[in-house]
């Protein structure tokens, strides 16, 4: 008897804070389709205005391109960000010394380092590279996501998963002639297909959601990417809350769409930061 | 397992893949934590700055704005961390039981909140919690209160509004892990507890919350260095308000570098404070989690 009622409680434990987290999200959708009035006056069924929203909102912002903007930081960091901890993982596993073992320690401790505490040095670094190299200095695509390709989280992540790795898959590919940067292109970048596939998506989702350093280095409003580009639209004084909405649920679209297909390396990639 | 060879090729080789990628720590993480201390150490408008010893130091421990963005991100931390972490492992003990119906369901929906951007999430709660927002508009369809609650103007209120928000986001991002440490746990130990006659208030706490004890100190950790840099969700919900009541030390290093005259000096030694309590808490945890392993 006290098993069963002990379910019972579990349930309905469960199904009221399930209600409770959902709520954000039922809110955020049946706003996005209701007008600005029925918003603040509580309506909380769908309504007939998403088209209006939309309209508003092509009209007034510039969604389009502040997601074009962030797609260009996303892809860039994530590619790059790939790229640089996946050889860095690997070099610090396969051609381990003591030495390289040392820098990993000292690379580790920068996992210290709370990223506030270094945006005016990282905002000063990118005015100087402005002066040489204007394509990569401050309100360029490429300052939003530089200071992230090599992380000590990516290079940890990788090294971790490599461990798992086969060397004798190596000494085949050295035998079959291949040099050193071919062994790693050829057969380890296949190889690991799944450690790649975690680390992209956690990459992309920290990239498409940043924001602090974004509003820093990203001046002006034609480079603008999508958080910034809510925060302005938040900030202001007399907000249409139906078009807000729809342009939040909007943003939202990419990331959710990750997690649903990729639910499988998401969790994998997330817990890669404590095995 | 460790393969010493040490021949030259292992060196070279190894020296080629790592040294662009700690190039690249150096520069952007080492280099401008070390750049923030010398600055700290300098005071000036812009680019104007003169060496001043400690001076700004001593100017922070008389700020009452740094005093009041302190204290507020330390109450932040000390309400809201332990509220989450209890909730995070409380729900995966419940969405660990295989008999559960419906256990993916709640899973997702509790884990859904951590995919949502920090800016986007902010903005809901913002307007959930706004004067005529649907949260005030529910008590008082219900009688409960008979004039909207002004949550975000109040100083208690917007530290409330700030933690129930953050709870929201990051308690099913915490469940995870406690939900992976539970599958490594064997069934048997409870079945044996079964046997012996302990009911599963006694299991938790003899049992489950014991081996989850790793967990919990991680969880913990964690979220205490992000609550520490906490900046998304202030900015964007009371930016900072009612008066600093909801100021953080990361908006306020903000706010002292590029909103008011840049002050870079000064906010460098904000800055480095921050950073020594971070770099103090995450030695302790990799201290504690290598004792562990």
């Amino acid at each position: 008897m006290t098993k069963n009622s002990n379910k019972i409680l579990t349930y309905i434990f469960l199904v009221f804070m399930t209600i409770v987290f959902a709520f954000p999200f039922y809110f955020l959708i049946v706003s996005a389709t209701n007008t600005s009035v029925d918003v603040t006056s509580g309506r909380m069924l769908p309504g007939a205005a998403i088209l209006d929203n939309w309209k508003a909102l092509a009209e007034r912002t510039d969604l389009l391109r502040a997601f074009k903007n962030s797609s260009i930081v996303a892809v860039g960091q994530t590619t790059l960000a790939l790229l640089v901890g996946s050889m860095a993982g690997y070099g610090f596993e396969i051609y381990r010394t003591k030495t390289t073992d040392f820098i990993f320690n000292f690379l580790l401790s920068s996992m210290m380092i709370p990223f506030a505490a270094i945006i005016i040095p990282l905002f000063q670094l990118f005015g100087l590279i402005s002066n040489v190299a204007p394509g990569i200095g401050i309100n360029s695509y490429a300052s939003a996501f530089l200071p992230y390709i090599s992380t000590a989280f990516l290079i940890f992540f990788f090294r971790q998963n490599t461990k798992m790795f086969s060397r004798e898959l190596l000494e085949a590919g050295r035998i079959d002639g291949l040099s050193e940067f071919g062994l790693f292109i050829r057969i380890y970048l296949p190889t690991m297909k799944n450690t790649f596939a975690a680390a992209a998506i956690i990459t992309f989702m920290n990239s498409w959601n940043n924001y602090l350093w974004p509003l820093i280095t990203l001046l002006t409003p034609d480079k603008q990417t999508v958080p910034l580009l809510l925060s302005n639209l938040g900030s202001s004084y007399a907000p249409d809350y139906g078009m807000m909405m729809l342009a939040i649920l909007i943003s939202m679209v990419p990331t959710l769409i990750i997690f649903f297909v990729l639910q499988k390396y998401f969790v994998a990639g997330m817990l890669g930061s404590v095995k | 397992m460790m393969h010493m060879s040490n021949t030259k090729r292992t060196k070279v080789m190894g020296m080629l893949f790592i040294a662009i990628p700690t190039l690249l720590i150096l520069l952007f993480y080492f280099y401008p934590m070390l750049r923030s201390f010398l600055l700290s150490l300098q005071s000036g408008m812009g680019v104007n700055l003169s060496w001043v010893g400690f001076a700004n130091y001593r100017r922070l421990l008389a700020d009452p704005v740094f005093k009041q963005a302190f204290s507020n991100t330390l109450i932040f931390l000390i309400f809201q961390v332990p509220i989450m972490v209890v909730l995070a492992m409380f729900f995966a003990v419940l969405l660990n039981q295989k008999t559960l119906k419906l256990r993916g369901l709640f899973r997702t929906i509790v884990y859904l909140p951590s995919v949502t951007s920090l800016v986007a999430y902010s903005l809901v709660f913002k307007y959930l919690f706004s004067n005529s927002g649907i949260i005030n508009q529910f008590l008082m369809s219900l009688s409960i209160i008979d004039s909207p609650i002004l949550w975000l103007s109040d100083p208690v209120l917007s530290k409330i509004v700030i933690i129930i928000a953050i709870t929201w986001r990051w308690t099913g991002y915490n469940m995870i892990f406690f939900l992976s440490a539970l599958q490594n746990v064997d069934p048997g130990i409870y079945e044996a507890a079964d046997i012996d006659g302990a009911n599963s208030v006694q299991q938790f706490f003899k049992i489950t919350a014991p081996l989850l004890k790793p967990v919990i100190l991680f969880t913990s950790v964690t979220s205490t260095i992000g609550t520490l840099q906490l900046f998304d969700e202030t900015m964007n919900i009371t930016q900072g308000g009612p008066g600093n009541a909801t100021l953080t030390v990361s908006q306020y290093i903000y706010d002292l570098s590029f909103k008011y005259t840049p002050d870079f000096g000064y906010a460098s030694a904000v800055s480095f404070v921050i950073a020594v309590v971070i770099i103090v808490l995450s030695a302790l945890q990799m201290k504690v989690g290598n004792r562990n392993d």
